[in-house]
């Protein structure tokens, strides 16, 4: 059985493409779509990494991701920021509030594999 | 002729701009050194042989000495040079640029003017991309979209051995998405097409109602006749040429509006007897019309001047202190942006809600004016309760040439102000280097 993560999206074809290109890599995928509830999410699938968008109905990726690393049992798993916007600022932000790593909209599927990969060790 | 209390520091600037020692000139028109330094520092008044003298030796003219430039050419001259940070102009010789070349001193100073209107226009512009919610969110959706194409087109033409349902379904959402993309971008264009109008109101709405109120001197005549109704105001607008969109249309129909209403309330042959029989008071009258005292300013502000009838300003301006509605007077300079002087009257009747305040205030300047301000600030109609309240403040400007009251020195706005030491200064003055 292979690594879970899990993929905070709202784009219905978005986490159509990314799941079936994750799930071919061999990782086992679970999907959520609101920001509100996202950290129930999170604390009931125990991924082993997240993909987290930025612009989240209910509630901001940034204000989820405070909240992941303000706590001890989610701290350390890695996060893989997706937004939109590409400018320094984003970046900062997300660097400064803990991503493990951050990804600029349109990517390429190889590159999200990859990234992911490296962010849980694995090869 | 009155002395010009500044003539003393243009001889000083212009003897320092050509390098000469104060005894220099002092042996030179045969005066003491320590004479000469009184005049220089304004202690003496000087005229006659000895200011042309000085004239003479300065190289210069006599007239350009006592009157100097056009005062407000010089100070356009050296806002110019102020804004401007790689050129070093030689302030010191201001005056005797503007005298000696009117002309270019003109274009430097128009030039100046337009450039601090463009910079208004490219800050508003880029303020927009950063802030404009509209556009964010269009541009949040084609990115999103492209997203979901580029991924889902992509495992499309990488993966070998698809399965037929999932291939149908990643071309279904493909169609779904394009079609989507295609309306967010046709929507976009729209939106940034229609944006060259909502651009030039952003920046000159409120300039073009000021031309329009400007160029009438505040006096509508087509709405001063008894039988006229919004339908004037209407063909008004349609004519008025200084109105480029439906925005400055919409400002400007809304000062009209209310000048019918003031007008409709006091016609203004009643108006002007009132005016004679209250001896000039403005609270009396509003009074004998039953109205408001800040319909009353308004109404005074809009009398052509005449024989009995002064030339008038007109400023009105919201609780934030931005000016709404201006009708300049000559001497009296109402700041096109940025702040105002905060002493002026209209600005303390906006602490004092409801309490009129009658004040002489003086210009500075080469000829320092007196004008006598009449203000106070009034609660617009409220909209529903618990809103808070939102005040507007009037004030009507008039030339007097003398008075017995107190006289509260005030400005135009700090950046012009000569006066050093004020407690309202907020910032300095390019004019320090003058005193």
């Amino acid at each position: 059985m292979g690594k879970q993560v899990l993929l905070i999206e709202d784009e219905p074809n978005i986490i159509e493409a990314i799941s079936f290109i994750l799930s071919r890599d061999g990782w086992s995928v679970a999907t959520h779509a609101n920001g509100e509830t996202a950290m129930d999410a999170v604390h009931r699938h125990a991924p082993d990494a997240l993909v987290l968008d930025v612009m989240l109905p209910g509630r901001s990726g940034y204000d989820i991701l405070q909240d992941l690393r303000a706590n001890p049992a989610t701290a350390d798993i890695p996060v893989l920021m997706l937004t939109a916007r590409g400018q320094k600022k984003d970046r900062e932000v997300a660097d400064r509030l803990g991503a493990t790593r951050f990804m600029t909209k349109p990517f390429s599927n190889a590159e999200v594999l990859t990234v992911l990969r490296e962010i849980t060790g694995g090869g | 002729m009155p002395e010009s209390r500044l003539t003393g520091s243009r001889i000083r600037e212009r003897r320092l701009a050509l390098g000469q020692r104060q005894a220099d000139l002092a042996r030179a028109v045969g005066v003491s050194p320590a004479y000469l330094n009184l005049i220089e520092h304004n202690r003496r008044r000087i005229g006659g042989k000895l200011l042309l003298d000085l004239a003479l030796e300065l190289d210069t003219d006599a007239a350009l000495l006592s009157e100097g430039a056009g005062q407000a050419l010089v100070t356009g001259l050296r806002d110019a040079a102020d804004r401007s940070s790689d050129a070093t102009p030689e302030v010191e010789r201001v005056e005797d640029f503007a005298g000696r070349f009117p002309g270019w001193a003109e274009l430097v100073v128009a030039q100046a003017r337009r450039i601090e209107d463009l910079e208004r226009v490219v800050e508003t512009l880029s303020d927009r991309l950063t802030h404009d919610p509209h556009l964010a969110a269009s541009l949040h959706e084609v990115i999103s979209t492209v997203t979901a194409i580029r991924s889902t087109a992509a495992i499309l033409a990488e993966t070998d051995d698809i399965d037929p349902d999932w291939q149908n379904r990643f071309l279904r959402n493909m169609r779904e998405e394009s079609q989507r993309l295609s309306s967010s971008a046709e929507g976009l264009v729209t939106y940034l097409e229609a944006g060259s109008d909502r651009r030039e109101m952003q920046v000159s709405a409120a300039d073009d109602v000021a031309a329009l109120v400007e160029e009438a001197g505040y006096h509508f005549a087509p709405l001063e006749s008894p039988a006229v109704g919004e339908g004037e105001i209407a063909m008004m607008l349609e004519r008025a040429g200084t109105l480029r969109d439906r925005g400055a249309r919409d400002l400007a129909r809304r000062m009209l509006v209310r000048y019918l209403a003031d007008a409709r309330a006091m016609p203004l042959h009643a108006f002007r007897t009132s005016l004679t029989n209250t001896g000039h008071d403005p609270a009396r009258v509003a009074d004998g019309f039953a109205v408001g005292l800040d319909a009353v300013l308004r109404r005074m502000a809009s009398l052509p001047a005449e024989d009995a009838v002064p030339p008038r300003g007109l400023v009105v301006c919201d609780g934030s202190g931005t000016v709404t509605l201006r009708k300049p007077l000559e001497g009296f300079p109402l700041p096109r942006f940025g702040a105002a002087c905060p002493l002026w009257p209209l600005y303390q009747a906006l602490a004092r809600p409801a309490q009129p305040i009658e004040q002489v205030v003086e210009m500075p300047g080469t000829d320092p004016r007196l004008f006598l301000c009449r203000a106070v600030s009034v609660p617009r109609s409220a909209s529903s309760f618990d809103a808070p309240p939102v005040h507007e403040a009037t004030m009507v400007i008039e030339p007097v040439d003398e008075t017995d009251r107190p006289v509260v020195p005030v400005g135009a706005s700090c950046r012009i102000c000569p006066r050093e030491t004020c407690a309202a200064r907020r910032e300095p003055s390019i004019l320090g280097m003058r005193v």
